[in-house]
This record gives C-alpha cells, structure tokens and sequence, in this order.
C-alpha cells in the first residue's frame, strides 16, 4: 500500500501572461508561477512599449516634444500634455494667463473622467461583466466628444502650448459639457448599480489585491492605489497648481487598498470631477489664452500674414525653437493614475538636455508582485484591472 | 534661505561635508548634490529620522552631462508625505567608475528605477538585488540615453525583412 | 412501418428543434446583448440588402466556420483532439430523445406519443448523457497540449462534477412528489390541480429544488457567472483555445445546445412541460382536432423553453464572473446542504400529507 502520509509530489507550472492576453491591456508580461490555481510567483517583465521616449525629446524642440507626450498615458493625454508644458514653463519662469489655467483644469478633469471610466469598465469586463463596459465607453465616448471640441482630436490631442493653449473652448461648449457630465453621472450610477452592491463582484474584488499604505509608500506607488490604502496625497491638494486651490473638491480615500477600495475610490473620484469641471465652468473669467510674449507663444494666423514682426516671431519659433534658460525643473501633476512628473533640464539650447517622465503606472506595476501574494490566477485579472496600467507611461 | 530649512538644517548638522546646497532657481526645490559615498547613509537619515520622513521615492534619473567632469549625474527626488517637504539629492559620478550604493534597502520602489538608469546610462549599482535591463531586452548592446550614443543606431531583435518592390 | 415513419418524423423534429434553437439563440445572444448594452448589434450580413435584422448572421457564421482552416496545433493528441468536440456536442442532441414536447395524441389515426424514446428511466437517462459532455471538454483541453487549455479543462473537471452533485440531489425532490423517473409521466402529473386551483407545477411543489437546479444547470452550461473553464480574460479561452474551424464552431454549438436542453428539461421538471395551466389535454382534443392539439403543445413547449432560454442570455449579461475557491465554496457549502435539506423537508412534506 503507498504511504499515505507523504505529500504528493507536484510541481508549479510556469505561466506565460502575456504580452498577448486578454487581461494585460497595453503590453506586458506577467510570468506566473502556479500550483493548480494558486500563485506562487508573479514577476512582470515590462519594455514591450519602450519607444525612446526620452532620446527622442532630446533630438527635438520644447514644442516638438508635445505629441510625444500625447502617447504617454493615451487615456487621459490633455494631462501629458499640461504636465510637460508646466515643466517647460517653470524653467521659463512664465505664468499662463487666467484662462488658460482654468481651460487647462477643465481639460485634465475631462481627461480623469476618462480614463476611470476606462479603467472601471475594463475591470467590470475582466470580470465578465461585458456590459459595464459598453456603459463606461459609451460614457467615455461623451467625455471624447468634449477632448474634440476642445482639441480637435480624440487621443492625440496635442492641445497645451508652452505658454498658454492651442485653442479655446468653442462656441456652447459650456451647455455641452454640462449635458454629458449629466448623462456621464447618470452612466456612473448605472455601472455602480451593476457591480457596487453585487455579491459576486464585491468577493471578487473585498480583499484581494492589498497594498497596504506602507507598502505603497515603499514602492512609490501614488494616486488612486495610494489613496484606496487610505494616504491623503494628492498632487492637487499637495502642491496646487494651476487653479486647484481656488475650486472645492475633496479626495476620496479607501480604507483597506484592496481592489475594491481602489474601484470605489475611482469611482468617487469621478463625481469630484465632475465637480471642479463644474466649477470651473462657472469660474472662468474671460481673456487670453496664452501668454503674450512673442518668444515663446506664436503669434495669432492673420497677424502673421499681415505684419513683419509676428512673420519673424513666427518664424524664430519654428525654426529656432524657445531657449530657456540653463538649469533644472521637476513639475508634477496628478494623473489618472497618480503622480506624473516632468524633470526637464535645459543647457540653454533650444532642445531640452534631458527630458524625464516620471510615470505613476512604472512604481505600480512593480508593486503587482506584492499586491499578490497568495492570490489565485484568476485574482491577477482584478488586481491588474485597478492598477490600470498604461503601457505607454510605463515604458515611454 | 535654504540653510533655513529645517531638512537641510538638518542634513548639514549631520553630515557636514559630505553634502553641498546647491540652488535650484526655477522650480525652487531644495537641492543638495551629496558625495557618492555617502549617498546610502544619506538616504537612510532622510527616510528613518523622526520629523523628516521621506517616505516616497517619487524618481530616480541621470543625467548626462557629456561635457563636463565628472560627467553623470544621478538625481533622487524625494517627497515627505507627512510633512510636504520636498527634497533632490544629486551625485555625481565620473566616466570611468560609474557605480553608486543601491537605496533599495530605503525604497523597495528603487529597485526598478535602478534598474532602469542603469539600462539606459550604464551606472552600476552596488549590492543591487537584480540588476537586469528592464526596458530594452538583454542582447542590446550600448546605453542608449548617454549623449554619445547616436539616436539612428538600429538594434533590431530579429533580422528586418527586406523590402522588395512590386508584387512578392 | 408506420411506427419507424413516425419515429423518424419525431427523431428529425427534436434534432431540428435543438440545432435550430441553439443556432437562433447565437443571433438572440448577440441581440440581446446589445439590447442590454444599448446599441445595435449584428446589422451586416445581408444578402442581396436584404438584412433580416440580423438573422443572416449565424449562417454567416456557419459558412466562416467552415471555410476556416481545422488547425491542430503541434504536440496535440491529434485523435482527442479530433474527437473531443463531437463528445462535447452530441449529449446535448441525445438528451432531448426524452423530453417529451407533447401529450400522447390521436394524430390522422395513429395513436403517437410526442417523445422520441418513452423509455423508463428517462430523468436519469438525461443526466447521465449530459455528464458525459464533461469528457469532450476534459478532453480538448488536454489534448490540446496549451496549458491555458489544460487549466481550462482541470477547472470545468472540478466545476462539473461539484454541481452535478447538487443536480442530481435536486432531481430526488422531484422524483418524491411526482412518485416516477419517467419524464412523459412526470409532465402529465404536473396537470394536476392543488387546492384544486394551483397547476401542480415542480415550481410550485419545489421552489428551492427549482432555483437550486436552475443554479446547478448553468454551472453545468459553463456561462457566466460560472464560465469559469472559457474564462477569456483569466485563461484566454480556457478548453477550446487550440480549436478553429468547425472544431471550434461544435463546442460553441454544444454551449448553445446545452443551454436549449437545459431550458427543456427545466420546462418539463418545473414549468410543467407541454402544460397549459387549466386545461387539460381532453378539454383541447374536445374542440381541436388532433394534429392542432399536437402543434400547440409544442408551442407551449417551445414558448417555455425559449423564455428560459432568454432568462439564462439575460443573467448571461448582468453578472460577474466566480473564483474559482467561491464556485467551490458555493457548490459544496451552499447549494449541496440546502438540496440535501430540500430532500428532507420534501420527505417530511410527503409524510405528514399521508
């Protein structure tokens, strides 16, 4: 007879995750060591979006390097965008005009709803709740419809100037964005009907994924994983820019930094902003949108067609590009998915000696392995899910 | 008006001359370039002393500053959450020995941001857990964020097809 | 002579009732679906602009399905893996041999019964068939040499068998109150009146054993909440990762095809079958004659099935998926004591009417 008291022998299977599959949107690779359905090992393998983000800003102008920053986080690009113009405008030493600071907030908000809106629909489908999904981007897809307005383009908005803003909001854009912000909560309240209160959805999500806030700390992890673990910190509250300190919002804060609290702190999250787009809406004063100095904004079409001087300007822009000073910067503003920081460094030529982002998913994503120990395989899809990890950010 | 900042009050009365104040004009950030020796011991002090508490690591870069001796420059942005402070610390490192101590054992989250800059520039860290590239993939050869590498050098992983004209 | 004409008619009936079900409920999936989402859903396939809102699509989808290449992928155990998805997919079509669409009518003379095989032991004739679909799934997931597919097939293994536990503990309540294992005699004693004004429906005499199985069943159907085994975002595609072509396409008829027996044999275990409450078989042949009488049952049939049918596509869409701990936690700790409780009250019931 076999000995009975003696283990079986077993041996983990090495799971492959990814870069192609389902539950690694953007592109990583998780290699997962399992035993039946347990985990024991996660190590993710990031750089499958690596594009050289940084070199390429080097080889470019301060202006040229703002589509580049369209592609970091693709979800929420007015935020990229506004980051990096800061960056460069605290080494010009410049302040925007009044307007322009709240069409830059109004923008960042509209991009924050979508980009939670995205990451709690895509969770909701990892889980197999298709239809918060379709909810989410049809809402997604108001909030896309406000980025057109005001930018022209659905992602790759390239909107911020150094300097000021591209263009204004157009004619009715207020009553617009009031009717989808509406539509958008209404939507919200829908998903949160769906999933919030469901038993399966809450044992899928109540403690799994915890990173408690002294593990997050550790691991630099920030925005809404920080704050589901119960950390007040928040760029915008921290170290207001902008007009942030003006508009009243708070910051919703979990408790237990699991999965669930980072889905309601999300989802909290969004009504906030719809809050501050609101206030801002009523708040903005009129006037320019861009700095008046001729160095560093080009000056508007028609006096470039009909004036010398805006010719030169214009021309000196594009061919010679801004030349800040020689030294260094670090601006950061809050993200979608936490604290997104720009460390640009001139030498006082017109291409920018160094140009760093500092990402919230890279910190995150290096945390997963934490965040999962001692989950099941079917755990890395939620935990992955809130993490919302952008491929472009992470890899740059 | 730096000195009057109780952090690089603090972080003078205890290391003296191991650090430097150095101005930061634009974004106003308190910035001290410590010797590469002390860096580890530095970090520890910011992270474990009471009422400093630099307890996030919010980047770890280098810089490259090919023209100039010592030529790399790694820079640490820290943040105290607890008390709102703000601090960049800056080593510089020479060409031809570009290693520094590892903070991982301060910052777990250090780990990949070490990883990284030393896939990108080449700085080795000491006593590192797993220096490995992270972004680009393990047969790359080079650094390619130092300013001597050129940005049209091709690395393709596999051999590129060839593109032939007309139909195939 | 006779006798093997009608049989072969009610043979080609059940088959056509299944395949055609399970082909219409793929279109009614995906316009369901896009009902609850809020938009269009399939529009595309038209022949000649002709769109039929829709309804072009499954056969669209055929034709893909077949034209596609039937790959297998190396390393595979190339017999399983041929084999595997006609294992998963004939259960279904032998499992409605039993379920009765009808009463036994006088149709132009003949005295025909409407179910293909009356045989004795027809409730445990269908479980036993629909275990055996377990095996096609084990099978391709295994055979497919992919280890998504191997987990794939270990968790429908583990699920399967859980809840086929609870169905079969389930089914004994019925057995108890309708005193018989065959199905025609099961239907024709849920015509039966309580108080003399409540249909003696299983829903109604097994209320608990009603939402116990339904849970059981869709355990067993392998779609969300309990799509454990596909699990798409988890195990990529779970068993059928390593499957194209018409391989394919058989395993995602096999879904469909046990969602339309489980909708069957619910209809007939708890929504009285062919039954229309009130009226019984002698009051319809009264007024119509026999044929018609034969044509309303089963649409009375059909028109239950497909109702339970669009139950399971609407839960389909609502709901989250399980872990796989929680699926085994709910199967064994939750719906196993409460069938066994069912079978005790159920007894105590039966004993105290005495």
């Amino acid at each position: 007879m076999a000995d009975l008291t003696k283990e079986l022998h077993t041996e983990c299977m090495t799971l492959q995750m990814g870069p192609s599959h389902p539950a690694m949107h953007g592109t990583v690779k998780m290699i997962v060591d399992i035993d039946g359905e347990e985990i024991h090992s996660v190590k993710p393998e990031v750089g499958y979006l690596h594009r050289g983000f940084e070199k390429m800003c080097e080889n470019s102008t301060y202006h040229q390097v703002i589509p580049f920053t369209d592609r970091l986080n693709y979800v929420s690009p007015f935020i990229n965008n506004v980051g990096y113009a800061m960056a460069v405008e605290k080494l010009l030493g410049i302040e925007v005009p009044e307007r322009c600071k709240y069409l830059r907030v109004l923008a960042c908000e509209i991009s924050r709803i979508s980009d939670h809106l995205t990451c709690l629909g895509a969770s909701g489908m990892e889980l197999a709740a298709f239809s918060v999904l379709l909810y989410s981007i049809e809402a997604r897809e108001w909030m896309w419809e406000l980025v057109e307005a005001l930018s022209g383009a659905r992602l790759t908005t390239t909107w911020a100037r150094i300097g000021g803003v591209a263009y204004d909001m157009p004619d009715g854009f207020e009553r617009k964005a009031r009717e989808e912000l509406e539509k958008v909560k209404r939507l919200v309240e829908d998903m949160r009907g769906l999933l919030e209160k469901n038993r399966i959805f809450y044992d899928r999500m109540r403690g799994t994924g915890v990173l408690e806030a002294n593990d997050c700390l550790a691991y630099g992890v920030t925005g809404p994983c920080l704050r589901a673990a119960g950390v007040y910190y928040d760029v915008r509250k921290a170290k207001p820019y902008l007009v942030y300190d003006r508009l009243d919002f708070e910051v919703p804060l979990g408790k237990s930094g699991d999965n669930y609290d980072k889905f309601v702190v999300r989802v909290l999250e969004i009504y906030q902003s719809i809050r501050i787009i609101e206030q801002a809406l009523e708040q903005i004063p009129a006037g320019p949108i861009a700095v008046d100095d001729p160095k560093i904004t080009l000056p508007p079409k028609q006096e470039v067609y009909t004036s010398i001087g805006a010719l030169v300007h214009h021309f000196n822009i594009i061919v010679k590009g801004i030349r800040p000073p020689k030294g260094e910067a670090y601006f950061a503003v809050e993200g979608g998915n936490g604290e997104l920081g720009f460390y640009v460094v001139s030498d006082g030529s017109d291409k920018p000696w160094k140009c760093r982002c500092r990402g919230p998913c890279f910190p995150i994503v290096q945390a997963v392995p934490k965040m999962l120990e001692g989950a099941m395989v079917a755990d890395v899809v939620p935990t992955f899910g809130m993490v919302n990890m952008i491929g472009g950010e992470m890899d740059r | 008006m730096a000195e009057k900042n109780p952090t690089i009050k603090k972080l003078l009365a205890k290391f003296g001359g191991q650090i430097e104040v150095v101005a930061s004009p634009f974004d106003k950030m308190d910035t001290v370039r410590v010797k590469r020796e002390s860096i580890l011991d530095v970090c520890m002090f910011l992270r474990t002393e009471d009422d400093l508490d630099y307890d996030l690591m919010r980047d770890l870069t280098c810089v490259d500053y090919i023209h100039e001796k010592p030529r790399f420059e790694v820079v640490y942005h820290l943040y105290s959450i607890y008390n709102g402070h703000e601090i960049r610390l800056k080593v510089r490192l020479e060409e031809r020995d570009p290693t520094i101590d590892t903070v991982t054992s301060v910052w777990v989250g250090a780990n990949w941001y070490e990883r990284e800059v030393y896939d990108f520039y080449g700085i080795r860290f000491n006593n590192h857990p797993d220096l490995r590239r992270i972004l680009l993939y393990p047969e790359f050869v080079g650094h390619p964020l130092r300013k001597d590498y050129p940005i049209d050098r091709e690395q393709p992983l596999f051999e590129e097809r060839k593109e032939t004209k007309g139909v195939r | 002579m006779a006798e093997a004409l009608i049989l072969a008619v009610k043979i080609a009936i059940a088959t056509m009732f299944v395949l055609n079900l399970a082909g219409l409920l793929t279109w009614a999936e995906r316009r369901q679906s896009a009902f609850i989402q809020d938009r269009l859903g399939p529009n595309r396939a038209s022949v000649f602009g002709i769109r039929l809102i829709g309804l072009l699509h499954p056969v669209a989808d055929g034709i893909k399905m077949i034209m596609k290449e039937d790959f297998i992928p190396a390393g595979a155990d190339r017999v399983v893996h041929t084999i595997a998805p006609f294992i998963a997919l004939f259960p279904a079509f032998v499992a409605y041999a039993v379920i009765p669409f009808g009463d036994r009518l006088p149709i132009f003379g003949y005295d025909v019964n409407l179910v293909v095989s009356d045989i004795n032991i027809g409730l445990l004739f269908v479980v036993a068939v629909m275990s055996i679909a377990i095996f096609g799934i084990f099978l391709g997931g295994w055979a497919s040499n992919n280890k998504w597919s191997l987990l794939g097939a270990l968790r429908s293994a583990a699920q399967m068998i859980s809840y086929e536990v609870t169905l079969g503990l389930t089914i004994i309540g019925i057995l108890m109150v309708y005193e018989s294992v065959r199905l025609d005699e099961i239907v024709r004693a849920q015509g039966d009146l309580l108080f003399g004004f409540i249909p003696k429906w299983g829903i109604v005499t097994q209320p608990i054993g009603f939402l116990l199985f339904f849970a059981a069943a869709m355990a067993e159907s392998k779609r969300t909440p309990f799509d454990l085994p596909e699990g798409e975002s988890e195990i990529v595609a779970g068993y059928f990762l390593e499957y194209s072509g018409m391989k394919f396409g058989m395993f995602f008829m096999g879904e469909f095809a046990e969602i339309v027996v489980i909708a069957g044999i619910i209809a007939s275990l708890f929504l009285g079958g062919w039954q229309i409450p009130w009226v019984t078989t002698e009051m319809l042949l009264k007024a119509f004659p026999g044929w018609l009488v034969a044509l309303i049952q089963i649409g009375v049939f059909s028109a239950k099935v497909v109702a339970l049918c669009w139950l399971q596509l609407t839960i389909r869409w609502t709901l989250p998926r399980f872990r796989y701990d929680q699926l085994m936690r709910l199967g064994w700790k939750m719906l196993l004591p409460i069938s066994l409780a069912n079978i005790f009250v159920t007894g105590l019931v039966i004993l105290l009417l005495q």
